[in-house]
């Protein structure tokens, strides 16, 4: 019994360590251009980073 | 450039620079920091290549800080330095090969109606999930303790879940019930409450069965029904009103002082003297002052000749001035327009179409009350035998919980989502998933002419029997002029430029030259001609005002109209044209295209007419057009298509508006409609299954929470994996693709973009 006081926190905590991390990647845009993103990766660097 | 908006590229090509920078200004959003911020639809965005191209032809340009291309949207961001000069941001990607459109300023880059909806997606799935595995353990026999820690456990877990995901369905039976009527997210909200008040209740009572976990798959499952749904109707809005032209949204007022002025068109007021440089449009109705010049009406009338105004002429919102600059003075405010007059046509037709109930509101107009009602059946029928409240609370919650319609939620929008996707890929963009079920339902389709099924230029005509130097002389002259008939003289003989110089225009008549000492002249036959009696040709050649040779134009049919027309007749659609066009133009095309139903000489409330006929017969018609003047029909037909190319007005009424050239997009959108139609039937005759068997045993009492775990996972998985066989189906015939526009790169199947 005693083990699953501290096993059911732990499993709790990463989950919701995973629903932050979605919940970030949501807001800092990551899912904006799914098909872009796939294409950008085969493209030389130079002009990739246009973020001067 | 592959012409993906052929009518936008022309008007883009005719614009002056300082008036497309005025345009950029207007439809910029400051972000605060000295940065502007313009969003453009770039539709021809296919590959990782057009990315990079277009990113760096952007970056490239002074004043532009970020250029960033989106490939999932075909949209172009771009921020630059307000303090400087406007970029030439437009015609960067038109050197780079891309037709560009002008987004709406007011629209966000995100959507953060979606993204709502996707936190709550989340969070319900990480509750969804934590909870189901606390409940296996349960259902797998864990002791009474052990039972009840888990219960709490999951309690905790499903009340902030519920409080959040559930708000979305909450708030829309709310308002459905103070409406007094019953949509699906009544069944959904009281499902999802009882549920959690019940499993409350027997966790506090030491029960054995919670149904935490039911309450939390049902709003996971729910709510990606729902957020397919609003992905592909945003995604639609985002295309449809993001191709806003770049044009007319402003007009040159000329001050009593001299001075001019841009102002916006909304500004505009009766009286004011307004400049219409050559190659822009008529900004609002009013009278030629000075100036001669010729107007194409073919956007707002269908008429696909240009006409000739004077001084005292009436000229029309939207007309596109085409020869010479003319003064005007407004007689009417934009809202008071030609325009206006449209858009007031249109409300009084849309009325039949708002009557229209989507498929999944009538099912859930049957269901919901079903579902309560034998809730309350299975409650009273318990009761009355067993006398035990508990025990048939206890039964009807569980019919509630096992009759929520998961897969009825899943049903229709994940097939008109993969339905939406496919048209998108082949250039066609779906308004939302009432028009794709509309248009699976018509058996008839209407054309409009100009601009639908011919495209916006004209072509000479039996060039044979002119002589080549003739042709060679008016070639070189032609291509001086910006005149629709001047640029396809220009076009039919390649080569032979450069035999005539100074050439001058004379707006409204035609242009002049000199050859050594004779005049020549290519224009209209009375003003080209000593004696114009007898010729019928609208241009001709003359030398000292003789006749040298006789000009005759035809307009070119759109890529594949026969072809498109054929497929829909194959399809069981009957084509039929309804055109503002003189009616031989109008014959004479139909005869090659082999249409035995045509009108020419309509006015926009004869097609109203002409559709109410139709709809009086019992036809369900498809309206298929670009015009002003087709506006007030595609808003009444029971379905409707626009190119890309259309006017704003008749855009924005069309439930369908394809980008590519081709017309095969018609048939190619019916028939995705039509199966996808058969799918959500499938799925509907699916669901039901599901229900007969279910509810029985729920009312019977043999619906513990592992049953319900199961059946409605497996409901809805079966109901998704049916959806996902339109994908499968149709890939194999890649129709309405042009020659000219390269392979669309096909994303994973099923999965919504952003």
């Amino acid at each position: 019994m005693s083990v699953l006081l501290i096993l059911i926190p732990v499993a709790l905590f990463l989950g919701a360590l995973g629903l932050g991390a979605f919940l970030w990647s949501l807001k800092s845009g990551q899912y904006e251009d799914l098909d872009g993103a796939s294409q950008r990766v085969l493209l030389d660097d130079e002009d990739d980073r246009l973020e001067r | 450039m592959s012409c993906c908006a052929p009518g936008a590229e022309a008007i883009a090509a005719t614009a002056t620079d300082e008036q497309r920078a005025e345009e950029i200004r207007l439809a910029s959003r400051p972000l605060g920091n000295g940065l502007m911020q313009t969003s453009l639809a770039v539709p021809d965005l296919h590959c990782g290549a057009c990315l990079r191209t277009v990113e760096t032809a952007l970056g490239r340009l002074d004043g532009v800080e970020l250029a960033r291309a989106n490939l999932s949207a075909r949209r172009v961001t771009v921020q630059w330095r307000a303090d400087g000069e406007v970029p030439q941001i437009a015609q960067a990607l038109e050197r780079a090969g891309y037709a560009a459109h002008l987004n709406d300023p007011d629209r966000a880059d995100g959507d953060e109606a979606l993204k709502r909806l996707i936190r709550a997606i989340a969070v319900a799935g990480f509750a969804a999930a934590n909870i189901m595995l606390l409940s296996v353990s349960v259902w797998s026999g864990a002791d009474a303790a052990t039972r009840d820690l888990f219960h709490w456990i999951s309690a905790l877990i499903a009340l902030p879940a519920v409080a959040y995901s559930g708000r979305i369905f909450f708030g829309s039976a709310w308002q459905a019930l103070r409406a007094r009527s019953l949509n699906m997210d009544v069944p959904i909200a009281l499902a999802i409450l009882l549920a959690f008040a019940m499993s409350l209740y027997e966790t506090a009572n030491h029960g054995e069965h919670a149904y935490f976990d039911a309450a939390t798959t049902l709003m996971f499952f729910l709510l990606i029904g729902r957020a397919l749904d609003h992905v592909m109707r945003e995604k639609a809005r985002s295309a449809v009103t993001g191709l806003a032209r770049m044009s007319a949204r402003g007009a040159v007022v000329l001050r009593d002082d001299g001075s001019r002025d841009y102002v916006g068109i909304s500004d505009v007021r009766p009286g004011m003297r307004i400049i219409v440089a050559a190659g822009e449009r008529i900004p609002v109705d009013g009278r030629v002052e000075t100036g001669r010049s010729e107007i194409d009406c073919s956007i707002v009338t269908g008429e696909s000749a240009p006409e000739a105004i004077a001084p005292g002429g009436a000229v029309r919102a939207g007309t596109l001035n085409l020869t010479g600059a003319v003064t005007m003075v407004a007689e009417a405010t934009a809202d008071d327009s030609f325009l206006a007059e449209m858009r007031r046509l249109m409300e009084a037709a849309e009325g039949g179409r708002a009557r229209y109930r989507r498929i999944a509101d009538r099912a859930a107009e049957i269901y919901a009350p079903a579902v309560h009602l034998a809730a309350a059946a299975s409650f009273l029928a318990w009761y009355a035998i067993s006398g035990d409240l508990h025990h048939s609370v206890y039964t009807a919650i569980a019919v509630l919980i096992i009759t929520c319609p998961c897969a009825l939620g899943l049903a229709v929008p994940v097939v008109q989502v993969v339905a939406a996707r496919r048209l998108f890929e082949s250039g066609i963009m779906v308004k939302d998933g009432a028009a794709l079920e509309r248009i699976a339902e018509c058996d008839h389709v209407v054309f409009d002419k100009t601009g639908t099924l011919t495209a916006d230029r004209v072509a000479l005509a039996d060039r044979g029997d002119i002589d080549a130097d003739a042709m060679a002389l008016a070639a070189a002259m032609a291509s001086q002029s910006r005149h629709p008939y001047s640029r396809a003289i220009a076009a039919a003989a390649e080569g032979g430029e450069g035999r005539v110089g100074d050439v001058t225009e004379h707006p409204g008549f035609g242009l002049e030259a000199r050859e050594g000492e004779n005049l020549i002249r290519l224009g209209r036959p009375d003003w080209a001609l000593d004696d114009a009696t007898g010729i019928d040709d609208p241009v001709v050649l003359s030398s000292n005002g003789r006749l040298v040779a006789g000009f005759d134009f035809t307009s070119v049919p759109r890529a594949d109209a026969g072809a498109a027309i054929a497929a829909l007749r194959q399809m069981g659609l009957e084509a039929e044209i309804l055109s503002g066009d003189r009616p031989a133009t109008v014959r004479a095309l139909a005869e090659t295209l082999g249409v035995a139903r045509f009108a020419g000489g309509v006015l926009p409330d004869g097609k109203l007419e002409r559709l109410a006929v139709l709809g009086g017969e019992g036809h369900k018609a498809l309206m298929v057009g670009d015009g002003i003047n087709d506006a007030p029909a595609l808003a009444a037909a029971h379905a409707s298509m626009a190119p890309a190319g259309a006017a704003d007005i008749g855009r924005q009424a069309a439930g369908f508006v394809f980008l590519r050239d081709s017309l095969m997009a018609v048939p190619l959108a019916v028939r995705t409609a039509r199966n996808a139609s058969r799918l959500v039937r499938q799925n509907f005759a699916l669901a039901i299954a599901y229900n007969i068997v279910a509810v029985p045993a729920a009312a019977l009492g043999y619906v513990t929470p592992l049953v319900a775990a199961l059946a409605m996972s497996a409901s809805s998985i079966v109901v998704i994996a049916n959806a996902l066989r339109l994908n499968s189906g149709a890939k194999a015939s890649p129709a309405g693709k042009t020659a000219d526009t390269g392979p669309a790169i096909s994303p994973p199947a099923g999965v919504p973009a952003e």
